[in-house]
């Protein structure tokens, strides 16, 4: 057989969605069907509900999905992550218990990484996972864990062993949630949504076959899943965009909405966190504030710079389907983000002026506006601070010298620990 | 859109880089900028031979090469990076342009083959003495005089304008207001009635002239009163190249600052390891990748003729403004002490981001064209 190029997959694709798709199917059962045609994640491996495509490819058949209107496998919250840290750490038997699902949408899923005492410094992580008769048994507390009240499973990074130095001491597991010894307490945030949470392990068990990796190599996975994070908060799949807002009908496509809608609820307002650079123009025609040359210049600048980080990921994004080393441009875009998002929240306030100082159904767009201008703080905070990432890029893309760390050289139970106060 | 090069482009500005490094190193910037001229007559001749780099942008029918704006841009770049002293951006970016833009086809075919082998230095003379980057400061006039024309008034900021062997002038007819009434003519740079005057310029790589127009004598380019709308596409794919030229300059900053702060230690330990440095050259390499990929989608919107080019030209001019000067000022601050003499490299990129900064119009300008460009 013949390598397929841009051309004859799109036409494959397009011929097996004339044959296939149907609105009126059952959502999980469409969704089954393109997880085990490949036809979902094409660019996943053959034998694990791909096509083992290359990225250039993969983006073509989502291209013809788009055209054609034919809705594609489950994307939202986490569970991309979960599948990309699967697919290259997870024994086979993980892969088969949960990839169809996360594809199906029938699991949600959650990150535990974040505790009290570690959250930049992840691998500080204190939570306690230990082998008796068989099963992982779990103490501790994980915090700021988006959606884990509504996740069936989460991603845990745990300590296993404390004799060893800090980052060789961690494993990696898959919890099943709704479980006894597993307790969520959802955190109101301060735009008065509760998307995160702090999450209770008392004796919380979890089946041997559930560590993800080797024992003692959970930081090397936990890396890989931050690194899938970064990559599909540039794409902006996990910050959300605004949705088409669709109208077609099915049930498939009811089914959909109704999903989104659940789920979406408590994410509502995650497109707002990013800024929503895209209001600008329309908001600052509606009060007036287009001719005014100060706030001119200010929607200029935000635009000229949230355009160029739209262009900064498609070169990213051109080079590594060509093939090509990644340059800087590949790690910058969540850092960009977090930019403008600021620029965007001073933006909006600047061109509603004193309408800024209100909320709820006394503010403009009943509250969205407000919902912007005390959302944006998580941007640069969520999936590693701006600090973080300004250290990453230095260290990483630069080659600068590393931060000091102390106590790599001693078993983590001798080393301080961070403290809460 | 593409938004990576070839690899043949790729190797044409590897191959490029090397070159530039070899002939312009920092002595020779510093040799030449401080005479008049500014440039090596032989030198530039040998990058046209050599390189054909004048002709890169020309089409094949007038003598040129028959590469695009993504290519221009490139030479831009490298040009930037390696603060090449030579007449090339007046020469190959505007007047050139403006010919392609408003010449007819004879006078094409007369004025293009002379650049793009690079015999002629040439340059536009649109500012006057208020500064102004569009077609609204011209008061210069061209009256008909026995079949031809003859100019009256001053142009200033005029790049290279002391030495070019061509200028194209823009000029109105008497009376004429705005964009009505405006004409380039061609002119001689040893015209009769024509006086030439080297401005004293904080870059000195970059050479500035007023010129002073008595009675000169010139030839219409083109069509009479209607130089204003090549006139604005001319300063649109000029503000592209700009920007290209800028992101050059700026990525040698940054990188000039990182190497030094990983070579100088301060408290024991290379001053490259503090975190507030560490922060500041990540913050460079973001300010600088922004506006590279605004100035790299310009030139892919130039070469494609794209309908919102002159939005994007003010977009990427203004970006990459910012990052230059900001990039050189924090270049400088990272070198301490010796950042601010004279020996030290430094001033001289820094202060040519002050004058592109200016140059063809302020961040402050582009940002408000952009604006009205979008239609806000
Ligand atoms: C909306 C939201 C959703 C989140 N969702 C999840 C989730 O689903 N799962 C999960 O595990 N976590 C989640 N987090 C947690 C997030 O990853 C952490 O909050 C973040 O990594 C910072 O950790 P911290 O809160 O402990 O702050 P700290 O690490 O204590 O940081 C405090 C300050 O110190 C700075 N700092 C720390 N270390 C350094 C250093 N080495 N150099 C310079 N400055 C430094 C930081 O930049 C910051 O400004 C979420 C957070 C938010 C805001």
């Amino acid at each position: 057989m013949s390598e397929p190029t841009e051309e004859s997959i799109r036409a494959e694709v397009s011929a097996w969605l004339k044959a296939n798709w149907n609105p009126d199917l059952d959502l999980v059962q469409w969704r089954s069907l393109l997880a085990d045609t490949g036809w979902g994640m094409p660019s996943w491996p053959k034998e694990w509900y791909g096509k083992g495509l290359p990225a250039s490819l993969a983006s073509a058949v989502q291209d013809e999905f788009r055209r054609i209107g034919a809705i594609g496998v489950a994307r939202s919250g986490v569970r991309l992550l979960a599948a990309g840290t699967l697919l290259e750490h997870g024994s086979d038997a993980l892969k088969k218990k949960f990839l169809r699902r996360i594809l199906t949408g029938e699991d949600n899923w959650c990150q535990l990484f974040s505790e009290p005492g570690s959250g930049s410094d992840l691998a500080g992580a204190m939570t306690r996972a230990d082998l008796k008769d068989g099963k992982w048994i779990i103490n501790g507390q994980k915090v700021w864990t988006s959606g884990a009240h509504h996740a069936q499973y989460g991603l845990l990074l745990a300590r296993t062993d404390w004799n060893v130095p800090k980052h060789q001491g961690l494993s990696y597991f898959i919890i099943e949630m709704e479980k006894p010894g597993v307790q969520v307490q959802p955190l109101r945030q301060m735009n008065g949504h509760a998307t995160f949470n702090q999450v209770f392990f008392t004796d919380a068990v979890v089946p041997e076959e559930n560590l993800v990796g080797s024992l003692g190599e959970g930081w090397k996975v936990a890396t890989t899943t931050l690194m899938h994070e970064r990559r599909l908060a540039a794409d902006g799949i996990i910050t959300g965009l605004p949705g088409k807002g669709g109208k077609q009908t099915g049930k498939a496509y009811e089914q959909e909405r109704t999903e989104t809608a659940k789920v979406n609820e408590l994410y509502k307002w995650y497109p707002q966190r990013a800024g929503r650079p895209d209001l600008v123009i329309e908001r600052a025609k509606a009060a007036g504030k287009n001719n005014d040359p100060v706030v001119r210049q200010e929607i200029a600048k935000l635009l000229t710079m949230n355009r160029a980080a739209q262009w900064t990921a498609k070169r990213a994004r051109a080079a590594a389907q060509l093939g090509r080393v990644p340059g800087p441009e590949g790690s910058l875009g969540k850092l960009v983000g977090s930019h403008v998002a600021r620029a965007s929240a001073y933006v909006h306030t600047l061109i509603n002026d004193a309408d800024a100082m209100l909320t709820g159904e006394d503010s403009p767009m009943k509250g969205l506006i407000a919902e912007i201008l005390v959302s944006t703080p998580a941007a640069s905070i969520a999936g590693g601070t701006d600090e973080i990432q300004r250290n990453i890029i230095s260290e990483r893309v630069l080659g600068m010298p590393k931060e000091p760390v102390t106590g790599l050289d001693r078993p983590y139970k001798d080393v301080p620990k961070n403290t809460v106060s | 859109m593409q938004f990576s090069f070839s690899d043949e482009q790729e190797q044409f500005r590897t191959g490029l880089r090397r070159f530039l490094n070899e002939k312009s190193p920092p002595s020779e910037i510093r040799r030449l900028m401080a005479t008049d001229t500014g440039y090596d007559r032989d030198a530039w001749k040998q990058l046209n031979t050599s390189l054909g780099l004048t002709a890169v942008q020309i089409p094949e029918a007038y003598g040129g090469q028959g590469f695009g704006f993504v290519e221009l841009a490139i030479v831009l770049e490298e040009m930037g990076r390696a603060l090449l002293c030579a007449p090339y951006f007046s020469t190959a970016v505007l007047a050139a342009n403006a010919i392609l833009n408003a010449g007819t086809e004879d006078q094409k075919q007369a004025l293009l083959p002379g650049i793009a082998a690079g015999d002629i230095v040439a340059t536009l003379a649109f500012t006057e003495d208020n500064g102004r980057w569009d077609s609204s400061g011209v008061a210069l006039t061209a009256a008909e005089q026995g079949g031809g024309h003859r100019l009256n008034g001053v142009k200033s900021f005029v790049l290279d304008g002391h030495t070019a062997d061509l200028i194209i002038v823009l000029a109105r007819s008497p009376g004429s207001a705005g964009d009505e009434g405006l004409s380039f003519f061609i002119v001689d740079g040893k015209a009769q009635g024509l006086e030439r005057r080297l401005l004293k310029s904080v870059d000195q790589t970059r050479k500035l002239a007023r010129l002073t127009f008595d009675s000169v004598p010139a030839e219409l380019l083109g069509e009479a009163g209607a130089a204003a709308a090549p006139l604005a596409r001319t300063l649109d794919q000029a503000a592209v190249c700009l920007a290209n030229e800028m992101v050059g300059g700026a990525e040698h900053m940054r990188q000039s600052a990182l190497d030094y702060v990983m070579m100088r230690m301060q408290f024991g330990r290379p001053i490259a390891s503090f975190q507030a440095v560490k922060h500041k050259c990540a913050d460079m390499l973001v300010e600088v990748e922004l506006a590279k990929s605004a100035a790299y989608y310009a030139a892919e919107a130039a070469a494609e003729e794209d309908a919102e080019l002159p939005a994007i030209a003010s977009l990427a001019k203004a970006c990459a403004s910012d990052a230059f000067i900001q990039t050189a000022k924090e270049t400088i601050q990272l070198h301490g002490g010796i950042g601010f003499t004279w020996d030290n490299d430094t001033h001289l990129w820094f202060k040519r981001a002050k004058s592109s900064e200016v140059f063809l119009g302020t961040p402050v300008y582009h940002r408000e064209l952009l604006m009205q460009r979008w239609n806000v």
